[in-house]
């Protein structure tokens, strides 16, 4: 597989079309607002939790920027509902990890699903930004959600 | 469409493929492979490349004659010192400055225009005496620029406008990023004091109608500053023919060093502007309670001067004189057309800036319909082609195309036909690649909501 391919999975390219998640929420209980200045990405990601837990029950998040982040957002979205808080919290953290690798190591599939495919990005290091953003503002809009 | 534009020039003498080919011997960085792929630098736009004249002329001062300048005086301070100010003097004689002192180096284009902008900031707060009457501005007063500008022309004029209560005013540009002599002289009042503007944009490529908007403004007392970091290295460059009284470009942008820039100015208002940075150098007497500052360029140069870097910056400003700038401009405008031809023929391609026939610099900016600019740069880069992709340093602008970012490719005297060829081929590529040439694009997915 050429670099490009590694970089450019078919997960990541049918993500990027398919934009899970992509539109407004009502009744969020926090959303937070992600800037890449250096590419001009932005997005803001909207989360409700299922009353009076921690469980996220709806993640939606607008927003326009390039196939890794865009694909990575539509990620998000599959991977964060259902989850607990600290679960996606810990999951944001797995991801960063892969995403810091430049290309090391194995990403744990049972852990990541479909965030292996995202483990070619990680060599290219102008692109970390992209795959992470959706990730750093939902880590924030999840954490103020459950300080409601 | 810009239908005042200067009459279409005909490239006469662009550089022959021999030239282009000796040329491109001078610069090693051009001779190696990226990405499995022979390297087709299209970003000089961004940064341009060095000849070995310019990397050996830095390295022999730096072996030979390096020291610090205007001060002490040892034999190397004072080589240091000649080839210091041989360098400006070489500056000057390439833009057409009166006299070398018209010449202040700066760290950049950013920097010199900020000079200029807080420097009358300083004058609207006091400073300067009565010499800097001319400069000070207040409430009522209007500072212009237009939408198109380059972050560095904008944001300095923004907080200008902030410190001094003028008002900051816009010449809006049309759907295609230009505006015209008229768009801007119907906005040159009895208000306006400065009137700021690129002399070549950096995203659209378009030639600014320098002359009118100069006549106008002057016309109404208002200082003109250009913004020539995509002319001087690009084009003949000639500060008194333009009648501008300020012009900024960046040493990086033009074979030479980064960290160094020009302010050109003239000589009666570069004498009578307060100083922007101020320190050792600049100064005739410092008691405890106050300083008086020498006369231009040395006001503006306070503290250690990037010696090595203004040497090797003349190096480039002779390369490229001993090229001719009107054949540079001929070769670079060839090389636009031809690009935009090319990409006229790729569907979904939207080109930003004058259309095919309009001569622009060689520069072009554009977008993929359904591909992110980042994605179509990566891409590009897979098979060698470097390309610039984001908004620019032109926020306004994209946002008034309606572009959160665009891919831009910029030539220079290195760049080939077959450079350009390759770059079309590829962009023709690119919707196959990212599946954004299947039907329309799809519609947003379900939401996590309908999936809870």
């Amino acid at each position: 597989m050429s670099s490009l391919d590694a970089l450019y999975q078919q997960v990541i390219l049918d993500h990027a079309k398919a934009r899970h998640g992509h539109g407004p929420l009502t009744d969020a209980d926090a959303e937070h607002f992600e800037r890449n200045p250096t590419c001009g990405d932005e997005i803001t990601v909207r989360v409700r939790l299922e009353p009076g837990t921690d469980r996220i029950a709806a993640l939606a998040w607008e927003g326009d920027g390039c196939s890794i982040s865009m694909a990575s957002a539509s990620v998000l979205t599959d991977m964060a509902v259902g989850r607990t808080v600290p679960e996606l919290l810990a999951l944001t953290e797995a991801f960063r990890e892969m995403m810091r690798s430049r290309g090391a190591g194995e990403p744990d599939e049972d852990v990541l699903e479909d965030l292996v495919a995202f483990h070619g990005v990680s060599k290219f290091v102008m692109r970390v930004k992209c795959g992470m953003l959706a990730w750093v503002a939902a880590e924030t809009a999840a954490q103020q959600a459950l300080a409601r | 469409m810009v239908t005042d534009a200067p009459a279409p020039h005909v490239p006469t003498r662009p550089l022959t493929a021999a030239e282009v080919e000796a040329i491109r011997r001078d610069f090693p960085i051009l001779h190696q492979e990226v990405n499995g792929a022979p390297l087709a630098y299209l970003d000089s736009g961004a940064t341009a490349e060095r000849p070995v004249q310019v990397l050996d002329a830095e390295r022999r001062f730096l072996e030979r004659d390096n020291a610090a300048v205007h001060r002490g005086a040892h034999t190397l301070a004072a080589l240091a010192t000649d080839a210091y100010e041989d360098a400006r003097a070489t500056v000057a004689r390439f833009v057409g400055a009166s006299s070398p002192s018209e010449v202040v180096w700066t760290a950049n284009a950013t920097d010199a225009l900020n000079l200029v902008a807080y420097g009358i900031a300083n004058a609207s707060h006091g400073r300067g005496g009565a010499a800097a009457e001319r400069f000070r501005i207040g409430p009522g007063d209007e500072l212009l620029v237009t939408e198109a500008e380059h972050h560095a022309n904008l944001v300095p004029w923004q907080e200008l406008a902030a410190t001094t209560g003028a008002t900051l005013r816009w010449v809006p540009v049309a759907d295609d990023g230009t505006w015209t002599a008229d768009d801007m002289v119907g906005m040159i009042g009895e208000r306006t004091r400065v009137v700021a503007f690129a002399h070549v944009s950096n995203v659209t490529g378009m030639v600014a109608p320098v002359a009118e908007v100069v006549a106008a403004a002057h016309e109404h007392g208002a200082l003109v500053v250009l913004d020539a970091c995509q002319s001087a290295p690009h084009r003949p460059l000639d500060v008194r023919a333009l009648d501008v009284d300020f012009a900024a470009f960046s040493g990086h942008k033009m074979l030479g060093p980064n960290g160094i820039g020009v302010l050109w100015g003239r000589r009666e208002l570069l004498d009578a502007l307060p100083p922007f940075r101020t320190g050792g150098s600049m100064i005739t007497t410092v008691t405890m309670e106050s300083s008086d500052y020498l006369p231009a360029p040395e006001r503006f140069e306070a503290g250690t001067q990037p010696v090595s870097q203004a040497v090797a910056l003349a190096e480039a400003v002779r390369y490229l004189e001993r090229i001719g700038t009107d054949r540079v401009r001929d070769h670079e405008e060839a090389l636009a057309q031809r690009m935009l031809e090319g990409l006229a023929t790729v569907p979904g391609v939207r080109v930003v800036g004058p259309p095919v026939g309009v001569p622009r610099s060689g520069l072009v900016a554009f977008d993929v319909a359904g591909v992110h600019a980042h994605d179509v740069s990566q891409y590009l880069d897979a098979q060698g082609i470097a390309v610039r992709s984001g908004h620019h340093c032109a926020q306004p602008l994209h946002r008034r195309l309606g572009l959160t970012a665009t891919s831009r490719a910029s030539t220079y005297v290195y760049t080939t036909d077959e450079d350009v060829d390759r770059f079309v081929r590829a962009v023709a590529e690119v919707r196959g690649y990212f599946g954004a040439d299947d039907a329309a694009h799809p519609a947003a997915g379900t939401t996590g909501e309908d999936r809870a």
